[in-house]
């Protein structure tokens, strides 16, 4: 079930360090490397069936081999003595070959925060989960669809992931994270589709039963949808669709090569967001899917990213941290990156309204249940255009009065912050574009529909 | 390679399964990344690993590993089973695949200058040249330049006796340009921001002259700062091949995928509109130029291959023909749901994927009559619209809103100024029932993109498009805010 018995008892930890002593070896004047070993399980269903239902088990290690200021980068699969001789070569022949980084920072260093295992991070429940529990979980998402006579599609997912880290600074950190996501998607004979998601690092957490009601109920109430006219509305955003704020935010503007490069829409102390808009990014908080460390091997620090409405902070990985002068806040990606460094675990903060309160604060509005197909129009506006979908619904006096039909937005997702007048209380656990988010619900007080569609 | 296919099989059938594929794949990959003149990253991968799929009681398996071992054959080709017969307690449909003659032989796409054999120094010299031609213009911010190349060994065999071997290469490069003013910031790309991909080796990034374009684009980044915006209205819009292509992507070649309209992809991308009612109504996608065909034979294209990874030939398949939706991008198990043999379209994404229906080359065939250069002397009042910026389309494929990097004004049947952050908006098949010119072979060529993403869990899959430029009317236009 848990992959093979030769990974279960490696050390991925001795890989890495034996990567970078080869590197040494080899005249490398720093080496780095990363390796993460994986053992990943998804079962899909579609058409109320399991389709799809596959298992991996994978491990890479990725080498950065510099010689001064010269970075070589080469990953390889084989992780036997001839494949890290191998991709020791490889990552030297590149270093020797490349220009000078004018600007390397350098490796980073133990900088004295311990990087402590965060129990939180992994469930045994989850690395021994086996087919025959996702097959019962997905069996009773299934029934919740039968009962209320719709169709059910959707996945559900269990990932156990060492990652080990090791460079010839001494850096040496190894983590065991585990997390699992179900998500579906069902679909009414009159048209209705309704959407159910919840991730968590304990697979056996997740209610199956109750997402499964959830979306069908959704898929039910959406039948027959009518059609309303683009333009502003002020909306409540379920939590699936708030992701999608936090993804592009962190993807556009809270990366410090965002702002380094003049493409970000952060400018410390600029306001961009309500009073009640705060948000933070937080590798240790158990409500997320936390991780230790980052993938140089460096403990994440918390950032607030947005205060109360206003822009406090981005992310830096080494690179971007030596720019500036500043210390890594333990953000790095996997070398090379071109993206820069990314808020992995975001999470925003909850406000004082009831969930099912929220609704009632629109006189003439929309219910968005979750986005659809997003993409940048401007990137430094942060204006992004999508599609409503899965349940959308028209409110009149605080009450849903019918479904309608998937809208096209194209909005500033800076203006929809600064237009946030309710936060839910309660938030949920979501897997975001890389990592883990945890968001409320929100209502925002105006929302730019440019578009319509036949269903 | 034989001995391990032989015994993923062997295990797999003991265990019960009535049908069973192995396939071992190897890829190499390398990358280079230049922004604003300096070598930001040099990569190079490999991955190597195998996976066996397997039908149990009706219902599908899969299980992967990176360690290529007998004794890991066996434990994965048994996982799948126990993973198959997991599937087979939440079954209603049992599988039935079509039938095809087993494949045997190898296929090698054609290269003429083995892009891992040209000197890394060669390489990133190339390319550096060429970003340090756009970064001399005035008034650019910073630059971006990549080249990519990827290479891949792949062995399957079946149960019906199939082994076939295929390598096939594929090479990218691009050069992007860009300019900030305030909130304003402004890109040029060539010959496509996704990186200009073919299958061939180093001869076609020479082909592409990035260093002849690199000005020319950085000056037009930089004159798009204090360019007009684009106003919106109901225009009349020559596509140029570097955006046409992505219209076909994502308005023809998803709606197309039987696996979408099937539903197998609702949980995560979405359905299609293309139900197969309309397949057997004849239902007008377009006007009766447009013609449009899923081709995995032809060489270049990024969809081409000799046999897709469940063994069945590379073929051409109609989508649209003259206008009529007539053909979907199929597999063994979506085929003879409609009465057909399988179109060759299933593709994996590696070792430790499953396949799925993906794209193969979908083509937009040109059609005789008019250059894109006629077409445009043709045309009285439009804009010309180059280059892919931003796309969206809704879950079935209907709605869809493109951004491209500029926008020429066309007057009296010539291209004018330029006019920044066009958008475009509309319905498919409105759309390409608005196609009144496609241009001739002279503008034909093939783009492809290296990332379109599918499935879960996530793919990302190399697809081609040729397309040649064509216009459309009464297209909506809109403007940004």
């Amino acid at each position: 079930v848990g992959g093979s018995r030769e990974d279960a008892q490696t050390d991925w930890l001795a890989t890495a360090q034996r990567a970078v002593g080869l590197a040494s070896a080899a005249g490398a004047s720093e080496a780095e490397a990363l390796v993460t070993a994986d053992h990943a399980q998804l079962t899909r269903f579609a058409n109320s069936e399991i389709h799809q239902n596959v298992a991996e088990t994978s491990a890479h290690l990725n080498l950065r081999f510099v010689i001064g200021k010269r970075v070589g980068v080469a990953s390889t699969g084989r992780l036997d003595d001839e494949g890290l001789r191998q991709v020791v070569d490889r990552a030297a022949t590149i270093a020797r070959n490349v220009e000078e980084l004018a600007d390397w920072g350098g490796l980073p260093e133990p900088d004295g925060r311990e990087i402590r295992t965060l129990p939180g991070a992994f469930a045994a429940a989850t690395a021994e989960s086996s087919p025959e529990q996702r097959a019962e979980a997905v069996r009773a998402v299934i029934a919740a669809a039968d009962e209320a006579g719709v169709v059910a599609y959707g996945s559900f997912a269990t990932t156990t992931e060492h990652i080990a880290v090791a460079n010839s600074r001494e850096v040496g950190a190894l983590q065991a994270r585990t997390w699992s996501q179900l998500i579906t998607v069902s679909m009414g004979p009159d048209g209705g589709t309704g959407y159910a998601e919840s991730a968590a690092v304990d697979a056996t957490t997740i209610d199956a039963e109750r997402l499964g009601r959830e979306a069908a109920e959704k898929a039910r109430a959406t039948a027959n949808a009518r059609s309303v006219d683009p333009g502003d509305y002020p909306v409540v955003l379920e939590e699936y669709a708030v992701v999608d704020l936090m993804d592009m935010l962190g993807y556009l503007g809270f990366s410090a090569l965002a702002v380094q490069e003049e493409r970000s829409f952060v400018e410390i102390g600029k306001r961009i967001g309500s009073d009640l808009v705060t948000i933070v990014d937080d590798g240790e908080d158990p409500a997320g899917l936390p991780m230790a460390f980052d993938y140089e091997g460096v403990a994440k620090r918390r950032i607030a990213l947005v205060e109360q409405g206003v822009c406090a902070g981005v992310v830096y990985d080494a690179q971007t941290a030596a720019r500036d002068g500043v210390r890594s806040t333990g953000h790095g990606l996997p070398a090379p990156n071109p993206y820069g460094p990314f808020p992995l675990n975001m999470l925003m903060d909850g406000g004082s309204t009831p969930r099912e309160e929220l609704v009632g604060g629109l006189d003439r509005g929309l219910l968005v249940t979750r986005f659809h197909y997003t993409n940048p129009v401007h990137q430094k506006m942060a204006i992004v255009t999508g599609m409503t979908r899965d349940g959308t619904f028209l409110v009149e006096d605080g009450q849903i009065v019918a479904p309608v039909r998937n809208l096209r937005f194209t909005q500033s997702y800076l203006d929809a912050l600064a237009g946030v007048a309710s936060v839910s209380r309660e938030r949920r656990t979501l897997k975001g574009f890389l990592g883990g988010v945890v968001v409320p619900a929100l209502r925002i007080e105006a929302f730019t529909f440019t578009g319509a569609t036949e269903h | 390679m034989r001995d391990l296919t032989d015994r993923g099989l062997d295990t797999a059938a003991s265990r019960g399964a009535t049908y069973a594929d192995v396939r071992i794949v190897r890829r190499l990959d390398e990358s280079i990344a230049v922004k604003s003149s300096r070598v930001e990253g040099v990569a190079s991968g490999e991955s190597e690993g195998f996976g066996v799929r397997v039908l149990v009681d009706g219902a599908w398996g899969f299980a992967s590993s990176y360690r290529l071992e007998p004794a890991e054959v066996d434990r994965v080709a048994a996982e799948a089973v126990r993973i198959a017969r997991a599937s087979a307690t939440a079954l209603r449909r049992p599988v039935v695949l079509d039938d095809r003659p087993p494949a045997h032989g190898s296929y090698e796409s054609r290269v003429q200058e083995d892009p891992f054999g040209v000197p890394l120094e060669t390489k990133i010299g190339d390319l550096l040249a060429a970003d340090q031609a756009m970064k001399r213009v005035t008034g650019i911010a910073f630059t971006e330049s990549t080249y990519a190349a990827q290479r891949e060994w792949k062995t399957f065999a079946a149960s019906d006796g199939s082994f076939t071997e295929q390598t096939i290469t594929h090479v990218g490069s691009a050069v992007e340009a860009n300019a900030v003013e305030g909130d304003e910031h402004q890109r040029r790309s060539y010959p496509d921001n996704g990186g200009g991909w073919q299958a061939a080796g180093y001869e076609y990034i020479r082909g592409l002259d990035l260093i002849g374009h690199a000005e020319e684009y950085a000056e037009e980044a930089v004159a798009l700062l204090s360019a007009p915006q684009c106003p919106p209205g109901r225009r009349t819009v020559v596509l140029d091949p570097s955006q046409l292509y992505m219209q076909v992507h994502e308005s023809c070649g998803h709606p197309t995928e039987l696996d979408r309209v099937y539903g197998t992809e609702a949980s995560y991308a979405g359905t299609s509109f293309l139900t197969t009612d309309k397949l057997d109504e004849g239902f007008r996608y377009g006007s009766d130029l447009v013609t449009i065909v899923a081709d995995a034979t032809v060489p270049g294209g990024m969809g081409s291959f000799g046999w897709d990874d469940e063994g069945v030939a590379a073929q051409a398949v109609p989508l649209v023909r003259n206008g009529i939706f007539s053909g979907y991008l199929t597999s063994r198990e979506t085929a003879p749901r409609i009465g057909r043999r399988s179109g060759g379209a299933m593709r994996a994404d590696g070792w430790n994927r499953i396949p799925l229906i993906r794209m193969t080359n979908i083509n937009l065939l040109p059609v005789d009559g008019m250059s894109l250069d006629d077409i445009v002397a043709d045309t009285d009042d439009g804009l010309y619209l180059a280059q892919c910026r931003s796309w969206s389309i809704d879950d079935r494929r209907l709605n869809f809103q493109f951004a491209t990097e500029v926008a020429y004004e066309i007057s009296g049947g010539k291209k004018g100024r330029l006019l920044k952050n066009p958008t475009y908006t509309g319905i498919t098949y409105e759309l390409w029932r608005s196609c009144d010119a496609i241009g001739d072979a002279s503008s034909y060529r093939m783009l492809g993109t290296p990332n379109c993403g599918k499935g879960e869990p996530g793919q990302i899959g190399h697809v081609g498009h040729a397309v040649s430029g064509a216009r459309f009317r009464d297209v909506q236009v809109g403007v940004l805010g």
